[in-house]
């Protein structure tokens, strides 16, 4: 048993800690206040990422490249692509969450491609930036109620119904866009389809104004009549259900990493508490908590809840580098990371008075954008449902 | 029968107590705390003296073990095929034998001596004493003692203090001892008759720092006199062997102590909890040791010594927390309210996904802290966030527990009251043990 972040990644660490402080802290607060303003200074960290992940994807850190990786043949444990994806994107959200998730080519749409697509698809989608569509007004963590319909017509699907909350999806090339083939038979009719933009029928119908994560864009998009073609559905086209659990899986690859989202955020908000405070405090680690100072004892315990939250992750991310099931894993470094991170960020706001909650001070941004943490990708009370039902060892039908 | 002097002096002070004197002089208190405290001294046991720890020739250096050599540089939660070896013996013995023992030995206030034979025979204390010594260890075993520690806390708790008090005096000899006191002290835990051994480190007082005992060491030529009162030492009045925690001029120290030292006794203070441990207050009134009775070499460090104490409390509440866990799944799976099994209502199911998500969280800190340590690498920031973290999530779990069984968990016919009252244990307890 070693409990230590390998040697080989403390490049792409180092690399993402770069961005994050000399790339993306300077403009952290200018997209802040011009939402709906496209950050160009992304476009040549993303030029770097699709350099990354074209040679050398062993060091690269994006959203592509989870769920990859094959273990070992010597039966040796490996430290791979989901770990290493987990701590670039900590630290990149250590620079600004908001940033990491406006990355050209960075899309969970990618992500959703890189797992599901057919070698041809890989190629002709290739470069291209893909958003993901899932949420409907009236379907968010239900994800199995979705409305939007896919009518085989011919070489192509009809596609119809309107999508919302589709992060970068009016910049993205494409979006992946979760649709029925047959409302009538459940979760096991909805495939994936991948949309590209100039489709006739695909419509931007708003940006969203939001509490966080604003140089984020966030797009509703309706589909009217809009003509898919067939080769663009993601995997099997058949209805049946282990269709639906192997788009759920992609989730077991991309939770830990949206954990690692709310803990780089959250360590930002205590660095930074921490050296505002740092004439009040002597922070040593010698006496036992309750002997402390009480902002004393609330950082330490900040840090403790930090910590764990982010093993967590890495063990959740371990497991998907070593081929284990890992969902209850996944849901669990989701949960605490999430709920962790909001804590700290709003807890650092707190300490640090007036100077926290203004806007000379990036703590007040930290603190709504870590809000969006423990909601998307499935929330706190998704995940403890996945988690119970699995500890308890219930069906969706008893526990609900 | 006639009254003897505690006798006589408890009856006046049931006299005392009925006045309202006390009352108007704001005396009440005072005098209740006299009355128990004077008790406290009365059931005073003096400490047993049944072995001679015998000198033989000692090498020239302590024998210390180096860090495993299983351990690549990367990341890995997987554990060797010995380990799962020893885990699953543990496991079997935690759950059959400490199970169905707990209730009682929670009542008798000390782990039977059944039990402590069994435990023995599982050949623990054998990974805690190197070859050159009569043990089994080859290398050192932080880990492999943790994950002993947890499962015989997911047994019980209380049991489990009395088990691992004396593998902890011997892990401690092994890692600090001298030559000499290796020599004399450690072969003897490889024994079939192992003496019983503790650590004494906590004193009675609020906001209790192991780094700052009360408890003094002064020099008396080529001695040490050591006086304090210590609390929650397991196996107090039993054990034949003490590590002692005491102030010096240069600072806090450890002190080896042979059981029936005179100035040494142990008292009676009944705890909320681990009360299999055979825990007791441990007095001294100068007690008297050899210089070099002093633990350790030049590479002693006291910090450490109470780090991996610290370290076994954080596991043991793992093993407790799991063994809460492992109970209220079946429990709110069969109890059945308003026509379905409580487990099917979110307010239950979600109290039991946050047991899951903190349990874990509290084995990743735990776990870290103790890889780090094994491993010679600086561990007092991971033990110092493992304990901040797990005595809080400890606690919950435990009062979750009973929450979940509503009032039946309130009553000793189910167990998680007394789980409830051990995990109250891992934020108070310091020393004891020693990974």
């Amino acid at each position: 048993m070693n409990i230590e972040i390998p040697k080989k990644f403390k490049p792409v660490i180092n690399n993402a800690r770069q961005v994050a402080l000399n790339t993306f802290r300077p403009i952290s607060r200018k997209y802040d206040r011009a939402e709906h303003q496209r950050p160009k200074e992304l476009d040549m960290v993303a030029s770097v990422l699709d350099g990354f992940n074209e040679g050398d994807p062993a060091n690269s850190a994006g959203a592509s490249q989870t769920g990859k990786g094959k273990v070992q043949q010597d039966g040796g444990v490996k430290n791979g692509a989901n770990m290493m994806t987990c701590l670039g994107a900590l630290e990149f959200c250590y620079g600004d969450t908001g940033f990491l998730l406006a990355m050209p080519r960075q899309g969970l749409g990618n992500a959703a491609i890189a797992a599901v697509a057919s070698d041809e698809q890989l190629q002709r989608f290739k470069g291209k930036w893909a958003a993901m569509a899932i949420t409907e007004p009236g379907a968010g963590s239900d994800s199995a109620a979705i409305r939007t319909t896919a009518k085989e017509d011919g070489d192509h699907y009809l596609l119809n119904g309107e999508k919302i909350y589709v992060t970068s999806g009016e910049r993205a090339d494409c979006v992946v866009v979760w649709a029925s083939v047959d409302p009538k038979l459940g979760r096991a009719a909805i495939k994936s389809f991948v949309v590209e933009w100039g489709t006739p029928g695909m419509e931007l119908a708003r940006l969203e104004k939001k509490l966080g994560i604003r140089a984020s864009d966030t797009a509703a998009i309706n589909f009217s009549d809009c003509r898919v073609p067939k080769e663009n559905l993601l995997g099997n086209p058949e209805v049946d259900t282990q269709g639906f659990g192997g788009v759920m899986e992609t989730f077991d690859n991309t939770r830990p990493l949206v954990a690692c989202f709310a803990l780089g955020v959250a360590r930002a908000s205590l660095e930074r508490t921490r050296e505002l405070l740092d004439d009040a405090i002597n922070y040593d680690y010698s006496k036992p908590v309750d002997n402390a100072s009480a902002a004393e004892a609330e950082l330490y315990r900040m840090e403790a809840e930090w910590e764990s939250a982010y093993w967590l992750a890495m063990k959740a991310a371990w497991m998907a580098d070593n081929k284990q099931s890992n969902s209850v894993e996944a849901s669990i470094s989701k949960a605490k990371a999430g709920r962790v991170g909001n804590y700290i960020t709003l807890k650092c706001v707190e300490l640090a008075g007036s100077v926290g909650y203004t806007e000379d001070e990036l703590l007040e941004k930290w603190a709504r954008d870590s809000k969006i943490l423990d909601i998307f990708e499935g929330t706190q009370q998704i995940q403890k449902l996945i988690i119970a039902r699995r500890v308890l060892g219930l069906t969706s039908k008893e526990l609900k | 029968m006639a009254k003897d002097a505690i006798g006589l002096a408890l009856s006046a002070l049931n006299r005392l107590a009925g006045s309202s004197m006390l009352d108007r002089l704001g005396m009440r208190h005072t005098a209740e705390r006299l009355a128990y405290r004077l008790t406290k001294g009365g059931f005073q046991v003096i400490t047993t003296s049944a072995r001679a720890f015998k000198s033989g020739t000692p090498s020239d250096k302590p024998e210390r073990l180096d860090a495993p050599g299983h351990t690549t540089g990367l990341f890995d939660l997987g554990i060797t095929d010995e380990q799962q070896m020893i885990r699953d013996s543990v496991r079997a013995f935690a759950s059959d034998i400490l199970q169905a023992n707990a209730e009682q030995a929670d009542a008798e206030q000390r782990t039977g001596d059944a039990v402590l034979g069994q435990a023995r025979e599982l050949g623990l204390n054998f990974f805690a004493v190197p070859e050159t010594l009569g043990g089994a260890a080859a290398e050192r075993s932080t880990v492999t003692s943790m994950l002993v520690a947890e499962e015989l806390a997911r047994g019980d708790m209380g049991q489990a203090v009395a088990i691992l008090a004396p593998m902890g005096v011997a892990n401690a000899l092994t890692r600090w001892g001298s030559a000499l006191q290796q020599d004399k002290y450690l072969p003897s835990f490889a024994d079939e008759n192992a003496p019983l051994a503790t650590i004494a480190v906590c004193e009675p007082r609020p906001l209790f720092d192991p780094m700052t005992p009360r408890t003094t060491a002064t020099r008396d030529g080529d001695d040490w006199l050591i006086s304090g009162e210590k609390s929650l030492v397991p196996l107090a009045a039993e054990a034949e062997l003490f590590l002692i925690a005491a102030a010096t001029d240069d600072g806090p120290a450890v002190f080896i102590v042979e059981g029936g030292s005179n100035g040494l006794s142990a008292g009676e203070d009944p705890a909320m909890g681990i009360r299999a441990s055979g825990q007791r207050p441990l007095l001294l009134d100068k007690v008297r040791v050899p210089a070099a009775n002093r633990l350790g070499d030049d590479d002693f460090n006291y910090r450490e010594f109470i780090d991996l104490g610290t370290l076994a409390w954080c596991t043991l509440a793992i093993g407790t927390a799991q063994a809460v866990l492992d109970y209220v799944v079946p429990y709110c799976n069969e109890r059945k309210a308003f026509g379905e099994p409580i487990s099917h209502r979110q307010a239950v199911a979600f109290m039991i996904a946050d047991i899951a998500i903190e349990l874990d969280a509290m084995r990743m800190l735990t776990y870290r802290a103790v890889c780090r340590a094994e491993q010679g690498k600086p561990f007092q920031r991971e033990t110092h966030l493992a304990r901040t973290l797990v005595k809080d999530k400890a606690m919950q779990i435990g009062t979750d527990g009973v929450q979940l069984l509503g009032g039946h968990g309130f009553t000793h016919e189910y167990p998680v009251e007394r789980w409830y009252r051990d995990l109250r244990a891992v934020g108070v307890a310091f020393g004891g043990l020693h990974l």
